[in-house]
């Protein structure tokens, strides 16, 4: 029970005072002003180059605009709490780690999912972009596996935070790259295929490739192969984040070092 | 003039160069625009090389070179921009650069003008990334022109950022207002997709933008075409936008003094 709530409100307390840019000042341009233009400026792009329709750039960064709370609100729940000089005040506590650090992941996987939303109906008002109201409930679960898959990735890359003392430019560099290599904007066929098995490890790809075929009219079994192994990377990038999670802790306390700056 | 004195049309040249070298050189050192500026335009290059040849545009590569260098020449103009008084502010700068007897749009100019210089980086790179990975030519049309459509380009552009960055200076968050100016500028500027394809009503969004118009006038040197006009519009924008920075900046120093707020946050 005490673990539940530490995962639910230790979570929600967590994202409340970390995630710097919660005020709406800063969420409006950057969590929807941001991937809103971003999926107007790729989708223009798309109709000029002709490699493919409306709905392969709007799905594709609809989507992938989660991908900016995934990152950016995954690396501030955990950089700043040593930023903020609160890292090792968390760590004495007994509290389970596994609740802990993992209920920063459900807020970030409520933002994503809204700019998602956001971007999508964006897309519906000012692209025309349709898609069959029967795959509406499937489109959302697949976006949200995707999210939450995006977040553990998050996870993995913002528990470096408690080595490495900077990862803007880590983080902003990333983004940019799924923007490339994850499906977004290029077809992973037009790709090298070293640059497309990047891809195929990230989170996104996956996740992208079955809300575009759903968007089409695909029902759920069609791309449940998709969706399996999304599942599987953003589990594989929880446990590697988990890991680390623990290994810098445990580095952390044995060296002294856990709020060095 | 007392001997040693430095004559009175050269006092604010030297200003501005030295305002602008040293915040080059601030700029060179900070990692975070370093690793931007040099990774960021060739990531946008790549997603535009890879559409424009799987697509039916295979001939543009050079179109978009150009285009995808553009990019961050706005990129850090913004970035620039929402920073440049923040910067002065937060390092106790600002009060003793408003209190100089120097202008204080002479300080301010050169430093938006010196983050749209680090950008022009972004269009060697990408020129270069597109001839090494992609193939595409370097040949230029108008070499004469083009050297001088770059400098306008980026003057045109910097002016632009000083009013931004007076503009800003009066939002807590200006950071946050440049992440939305990227993209919109980058799509009514045509710098990868032509004006002609947006709808009607957004074309004429672009006509007071520098950028459109040197786009257009290094667009039209690289690959050949009458690039005087274009580099002219964007000349003249840059002095209005001097004119404008002027004013703006001045009504910055002005209420800032008033309400004794130049060192608040």
């Amino acid at each position: 029970m005490r673990s539940l709530r530490i995962f639910l409100f230790g979570g929600l307390l967590s994202y409340r005072a970390l995630f710097n840019w919660i005020r709406p000042s800063i969420y409006i341009p950057t969590m929807l002003g941001k991937p809103l233009f971003q999926m107007m400026f790729f989708t223009y792009l798309g109709r000029y180059s002709a490699v493919a329709d409306d709905r392969f750039f709007i799905v594709g960064n609809a989507v992938q605009a989660s991908a900016i709370a995934g990152i950016f609100g995954m690396v501030m729940s955990l950089a700043n709490e040593r930023e903020f000089g609160t890292l090792s005040a968390v760590l004495a506590t007994p509290a389970n780690r596994v609740a802990l650090f993992f209920g920063r992941a459900v807020p970030v996987i409520a933002n994503g999912l809204f700019i998602s939303l956001f971007v999508f109906g964006a897309g519906i008002v000012l692209l025309g972009f349709r898609m069959p109201l029967a795959t509406v409930p499937a489109l959302a679960a697949t976006v949200a596996l995707t999210i939450a898959s995006c977040a553990m990735f998050g996870l993995a890359f913002g528990s470096v935070a408690l080595r490495v003392r900077d990862l803007w430019v880590g983080s902003n560099l990333t983004y940019v790259l799924m923007l490339l290599v994850c499906g977004v904007n290029v077809p992973l066929s037009v790709l090298p295929g070293w640059l497309a098995a990047v891809g195929r490890a990230l989170p996104l790809t996956h996740g992208i490739e079955a809300a575009r075929q759903l968007a089409a009219g695909a029902d759920m079994a069609d791309v449940a192969g998709l969706i399996g192994r999304e599942a599987l990377i953003g589990s594989v990038y929880a446990a590697v984040g988990y890991g680390l999670l623990r290994l810098f802790e445990t580095e952390s306390r044995r060296r002294a070092s856990l709020d060095r700056i | 003039m007392t001997a040693g004195a430095t004559p009175v049309a050269v006092a604010p040249l030297r200003l501005v160069v030295r305002c602008w070298l040293a915040h080059l050189k601030y700029l060179m050192s900070s990692g975070f625009f370093v690793a931007v500026s040099s990774v960021q335009p060739v990531i946008f290059a790549t997603i535009a090389f890879y559409l424009f040849r799987a697509g039916d545009r295979p001939t543009s590569l050079v179109y978009a070179a150009i285009g995808a260098g553009m990019l961050n020449l706005w990129s850090t103009t913004l970035i620039g921009s929402g920073q440049a008084l923040t910067l002065l502010r937060t390092a106790g700068l600002l009060e003793l650069l408003v209190a100089a007897p120097a202008p204080f749009v002479l300080v301010l100019a050169p430093i938006t003008v010196a983050t749209a210089t680090v950008g022009l980086y972004a269009m060697v790179a990408t020129l270069l990334w597109g001839w090494l990975l992609f193939d595409i030519p370097l040949h230029i049309e108008h070499p004469l022109l083009l050297v001088l459509a770059v400098p306008v380009t980026v003057f045109g552009l910097g002016m632009l950022g000083t009013v931004l960055a007076s503009v800003f200076v009066r939002f807590r968050y200006a950071n946050a207002l440049t992440n939305l100016f990227d993209y919109p500028v980058w799509l009514i500027s045509g710098m990868l997709v032509p004006v002609d394809l947006l709808p009607h009503w957004a074309r004429p969004l672009s006509w007071p933008l520098p950028s459109t118009w040197g786009v257009r006038a290094v667009r039209d040197s690289v690959l050949g075409g009458r690039p005087l006009t274009a580099i002219g519009i964007c000349f003249a924008l840059g002095v209005g936008y001097l004119g404008l920075g002027v004013l703006t900046v001045r009504t910055f120093e002005l209420a800032a003094r008033r309400h004794a707020s130049l060192a608040l946050a």
